[in-house]
């Protein structure tokens, strides 16, 4: 069965219609990357996968369950299930980094404190910033920020997990350490779905990559298939860009 | 419970004239205290050391002294110095006072945000520092502060409604005199709230409206 | 006519001064409860209360302090209630305090970025958990200096409870100008009270002010 059930999605904003009939099944552990032209609507997309943004039309599933906008118990069950990372990492500046991993976990989950504080540590050692417990936001690095700000995602033990453009905001010398432990997430078998431009990282570790054009999926495929030997002419288009 | 609202706006043409000082008090204070703010804000920032003292000392007073007192000490203490004042005549300095105090610290505020280079060109430009402080600084500043100026003077004719205290003639003392006449307080004090409240809201508009058109020129 | 000395009309002033104290930490605070339900009803509720708020605001914030003193104190005897210039000027100036506060509260929380809020609810928290332990620890910060300003106006508000009667330094101060015809003497003093009590709050919001940017 498929984590993520997508049918006849529809979202507009106001007259602006962004996303014109989006479906999209994501099977449990795949990794899907979502490539297009700026405004093509994936932030939309990943927005409205878990609830930030509500949609027109269509049907959207987590684990089988639709998603309720008006229903604020299923809303808060299925935040549980899908973990987001931003471009702005969007640490909570006035805790340290291990009162931004533990907070949700003890607030929702009720888990309490040594075993919330554990959990903690061995979620910033998996994202290797283990010494950093007791820093403050503000006192690290744009690519330890990212890393901390999955650190707390996965503290809510997510079953899939939703990244936009995670390292566009980060110097150039900091994505590698990003994108490692993205990799590290993948391998150990976590469902992704992520927006990003970093077309290497897409092609070696994506299941499926996802080209999103004018509020449509234009084109999937394997990264293989859809690097190698692109269908329309606009998604060549925007490959060829690239390049340039 | 019963209103009596009737017996109230009966007495229009009082409202009216009442309105009318209310308006002509603010426009004038607005006008001089505006100035008096644009003269201090510049010797608060450029002038010698003495004089940023004083101006410092003036703005410090008024601001953490309420109005009432200001106007009470300029109508019945300023007399016995020997200057004698119209109720009109004290309300209206005590306005400008008041105004000019708060307008230094909000234009001053302005002033800082010009950039340092478009002085420079000024400079280089062989402008003199007065022209220079009229044409060059001073626009960009006002546009910036504008909005702050603007809560400022509406501020400025709310609390003017104090200065019916000292029988200057204008909606407060309006709205006094009738509930004296007819003992409808109530009725009286509210329907002037709400004559408040719709020269608060007008004020607001004519001065963003006339802001960019008369001060700064358009955006 | 009695003989005051300089010292009469001090020591006068200032056991009036003490009520002037007294109303205006009434007011701060019960203003302060108060504007902080209408922050949370503007935020958390619907359309409907949002416009209350945004109404209650422009209306104490576009009418004259004056006029609601004279409105509490008239309109509180409609109720058949007796009325006392306590009551009403506490009343007014709680209203009037609120009004203010939760509208630069509104200020403080509409700065914290949006990124705040949709991390927040990205991690499964309720909208009241959001607010508690995401944006209010935030927003807080950056209010205390604007709040510890507004704690002057309140000061200063509380001079025109004078006009209905309530005996504080303001009335005081006309009550002594009146026995004593020494209105510049008697004013002088009164504004330094004033002057006095409000400067050093003045002065330390500002310099919390300063300290907030510093640490930017
Ligand atoms: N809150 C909003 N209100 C109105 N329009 C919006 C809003 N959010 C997004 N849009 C519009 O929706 C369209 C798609 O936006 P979206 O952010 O999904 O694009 P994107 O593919 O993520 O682009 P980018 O690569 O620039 O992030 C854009 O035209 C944008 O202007
Ligand atoms: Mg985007």
């Amino acid at each position: 069965m498929p984590v993520v059930e997508i049918r006849g999605l529809r979202k507009r904003f106001g007259s602006n219609e962004v996303l014109k009939g989006i479906d999209l099944d994501v099977e449990p552990g795949e990794v899907i990357a979502i490539i297009g032209k700026s405004g093509s609507g994936k932030s939309t997309l990943l927005r409205c996968i878990n609830g930030l943004e509500t949609f027109d039309e269509g049907s959207l599933t987590v684990d089988g369950k639709p998603l309720l906008h008006d229903d604020r118990a299923a809303m808060r069950a299925l935040r549980q299930r899908v973990g987001m990372i931003f471009q702005s990492f969007n640490l909570f500046p006035h805790l340290t980094v291990g009162g931004n991993v533990m907070l949700a976990p003890e607030l929702v989950k009720k888990r309490g404190q040594p075993a919330g504080a554990q959990q903690a540590r061995l979620l910033l050692a998996r994202v290797g910033l283990a010494e950093k417990f007791d820093a403050w936001p503000d006192q690290l690095s744009g690519g330890q920020q990212q890393r901390v700000a999955i650190a707390r995602s996965l503290a809510m033990e997510p079953a899939v997990m939703l990244c936009d453009e995670i390292t566009s905001a980060l110097d150039p010398e900091l994505v590698g350490e990003v994108l490692r432990v993205v990799e590290g997430l993948a391998k150990d078998g976590m469902t992704l779905l992520m927006v990003t431009h970093e077309m290497n990282f897409a092609r070696k570790v994506a299941s499926r990559v996802v080209f999103m054009h004018a509020g449509k999926i234009h084109e999937m495929a394997p990264p293989d298939e859809l690097f190698g030997a692109p269908k329309t002419p606009e998604l060549r288009q925007f490959l060829s860009a690239l390049h340039n | 419970m019963t209103f009596d609202f009737g017996a109230v706006l009966a007495q229009w043409p009082l409202l009216l004239r009442g309105a009318l000082v209310t308006i002509g008090l603010t426009a004038v204070s607005a006008l001089v205290g505006g100035a008096v703010g644009v003269a201090c804000a510049w010797a608060r920032s450029e002038g010698p050391g003495w004089l940023r003292w004083i101006v410092g000392t003036y703005v410090e007073l008024v601001r953490n002294t309420p109005f009432i007192v200001q106007l009470f000490f300029i109508f019945f203490g300023l007399p016995i110095l020997g200057v004698r004042l119209s109720p009109t005549f004290a309300s209206i300095l005590a306005m400008v006072v008041n105004l000019g105090a708060y307008a230094t610290e909000i234009v001053r505020a302005g002033l800082m945000a010009t950039p340092r280079g478009q002085i420079e060109a000024a400079e280089s430009l062989a402008l003199n520092r007065w022209h220079i402080y009229t044409r060059v600084v001073l626009p960009p500043a006002l546009r910036k502060v504008w909005p702050s100026l603007t809560s400022q003077i509406v501020i400025v004719m709310l609390g003017s409604a104090v200065c019916g205290q000292i029988s200057t003639e204008d909606l407060s003392f309006a709205a006094n005199l009738i509930q004296s006449r007819n003992f409808r307080a109530f009725e009286a004090y509210l329907i002037a709230t709400a004559i408040y409240l719709g020269l608060a809201i007008g004020l607001r508009r004519v001065l963003n409206w006339a802001g960019p058109r008369f001060l700064f020129g358009r955006l | 006519m009695v003989d005051f000395t300089l010292w009469d009309i001090v020591r006068n002033l200032l056991l009036a001064a003490r009520w002037t104290v007294v109303l205006s930490l009434i007011a701060f605070v019960g203003g302060g409860l108060v504007g902080a339900a209408l922050l949370v009803l503007r935020l958390w509720g619907g359309r409907r209360s949002h416009a209350f708020v945004a109404g209650y605001v422009q209306l104490f914030q576009g009418t004259p302090l004056l006029m609601q003193l004279f409105l509490a104190y008239f309109g509180i005897a409609l109720f058949g209630i007796q009325t006392s210039p306590w009551f009403a000027a506490a009343l007014a100036l709680t209203l009037y305090t609120s009004a203010f506060l939760t509208e630069i509260w509104r200020g403080c929380v509409a700065s914290i970025p949006r990124g705040q809020w949709e991390a927040a609810v990205s991690l499964a928290l309720d909208f009241l958990e959001q607010l508690r332990y995401v944006i209010l620890p935030q927003a807080t910060r950056i209010a205390v200096p604007p709040t510890v300003g507004f704690l002057v106006q309140v000061i200063k508000g509380t001079a025109l409870a004078s006009v209905i009667g309530f005996v504080e330094l303001t009335k005081a101060g006309t009550m002594i100008t009146n026995a004593t015809f020494r209105p510049f003497t008697v004013y002088a003093c009164v504004a330094l009270m004033y002057f006095v009590l409000c400067f050093p709050i003045s002065a330390w919001a500002r310099s919390l002010e300063r300290k907030l940017h510093a640490r930017r």
